[in-house]
């Protein structure tokens, strides 16, 4: 399995913000996207997720085998966590949490209410729905936000056995995970120039 | 599809999910039209199909901006749109859990409710008959007003502007077939024109309200 993304422009707010973006990304490896707050990162990936279409170019994998977790981690506050990573993998149809729970250090917390949890606890529980969604292409959009040392560690162990398994994985982030494969993808040159000035007058003069 | 039906009621059920508010909205409605309107029951039992309905539909509308604000707020509904679910489904299973939290409520409690207006008994299987009918269109239209405005803050004004007046037809034939009922008088005509409504926003609206779903989450 293969991601090829040739040619790729992205828009937020209707303004190009990236055009011209090429990579590649084979089975086993991570791509972390670099660049400068407002660059492009969460529109490229909300573009590879499938949640916006866009403007130019060619993503070469379905939208079904990405799975996508963005700034917000859709817990439910009165659900357990148990309950909310149960949903999940009902919903993306594979059966099995106690891995996820395990490797995310929450099986102590299972049976909490999601609600209850600290900031941190909550970003880990976001990030064990990855691990349920059994799609290869992992989509992170800042993921360690919040997390302490130990924690960033441990979504760093979930990655590498993700990768070891064949999958993919591309994120958006600002720190070093220790993920000494990964490769880099600065965004800066890619910025999209400001649109051509419509010079309808100086065409006449 | 049946775990998110199953999690929406959950989370309905639940402190904080509202599930009583639409049938406490109704009973406060049903308690204070006789205070407003005098005790006459001769005067009650005619105006009593009407009130049942414009309650049943304003209680209907409390609560629909829940369907999609909560999950938009706690980002799950990015996470859905990218879940293996088409949107017209989620859609569909967001307007029947509405239903089965607050119509079918509404539908089971309006009896009790019919009596504190003194309706005449042979008034009531047409009174739940009509809402059992009418009020999946209410959720149904409704989560096409939610979709169009999800991701609006307090968007809650501008979706009881844009739904209201699809609700109307709804009303006009759901009111009409309760005061027929109560009247003893032929009802089949607005009965078949209020299944028609229901029929017609469920086969339709999900396309509606999955396409400007997928517009407000770019």
């Amino acid at each position: 399995m293969e991601l090829t993304v040739t040619g790729l422009s992205v828009a937020r707010g209707g303004i190009p913000v990236l055009e011209g973006l090429d990579f590649t990304l084979r089975a086993g490896e991570a791509l972390i996207l670099r660049g400068p707050n407002g660059v492009g990162k969460t529109t490229v990936l909300r573009t590879l997720a499938g949640l916006q279409p866009p403007l130019a170019g060619t993503i070469g994998l379905e939208r079904e085998a990405m799975a996508y977790a963005g700034h917000a981690d859709g817990i439910k506050t009165t659900l357990t966590v148990r309950e909310n990573l149960h949903f999940w993998a009902e919903v993306f149809g594979t059966r099995r949490i106690d891995p996820a729970l395990s490797a995310f250090d929450l099986t102590g917390l299972a049976d909490r209410v999601a609600g209850a949890l600290s900031a941190g606890q909550k970003r880990r529980l976001g990030l064990a729905r990855m691990v349920v969604t059994g799609r290869p292409v992992w989509v992170l959009d800042e993921p360690t936000v919040s997390l302490d040392v130990a924690a960033v560690a441990l979504f760093a162990q979930a990655v590498r056995s993700h990768l070891a398994n064949g999958g993919m994985a591309l994120m958006a982030t600002h720190i070093d995970l220790g993920l000494a494969e990964a490769r880099m993808l600065d965004l800066g040159p890619y910025r999209a120039k400001a649109p051509a000035h419509d010079d309808f007058d100086g065409s006449f003069l | 599809m049946k775990a998110l039906l199953l999690r929406d009621i959950r989370l309905a059920v639940r402190a904080g999910g509202g599930f009583g508010l639409g049938l406490a909205f109704f009973l406060i409605v049903v308690v204070l039209v006789p205070f407003g309107v005098g005790p006459d029951s001769g005067l009650l039992a005619v105006i009593a199909p009407g009130i049942l309905w414009v309650a049943a539909l304003l209680s209907c509308l409390l609560s629909l901006d829940r369907i999609f604000a909560l999950d938009w707020e706690d980002g799950s509904l990015d996470l859905l749109a990218t879940a293996p679910l088409p949107m017209e489904a989620l859609v569909s299973v967001k307007a029947l859990a509405h239903w089965l939290t607050t119509g079918v409520p509404l539908v089971l409690a309006s009896p009790l409710f019919a009596l504190l207006l003194s309706l005449p008994v042979e008034g009531y299987l047409p009174l739940v008959l009509s809402l059992a009918l009418g009020t999946p269109a209410l959720s149904v239209i409704g989560t096409f007003g939610a979709a169009l405005t999800v991701g609006l803050k307090r968007g809650g004004l501008l979706l009881s502007l844009l739904v209201l007046p699809l609700y109307v037809p709804t009303l006009i034939f759901g009111a009409e077939v309760a005061r027929r009922g109560a009247a003893g008088l032929d009802m089949a005509v607005p009965l078949a024109m209020l299944a028609g409504i229901t029929f017609g926003a469920i086969a339709l609206l999900p396309f509606a309200s999955a396409a400007v779903l997928r517009v407000n989450l770019r």
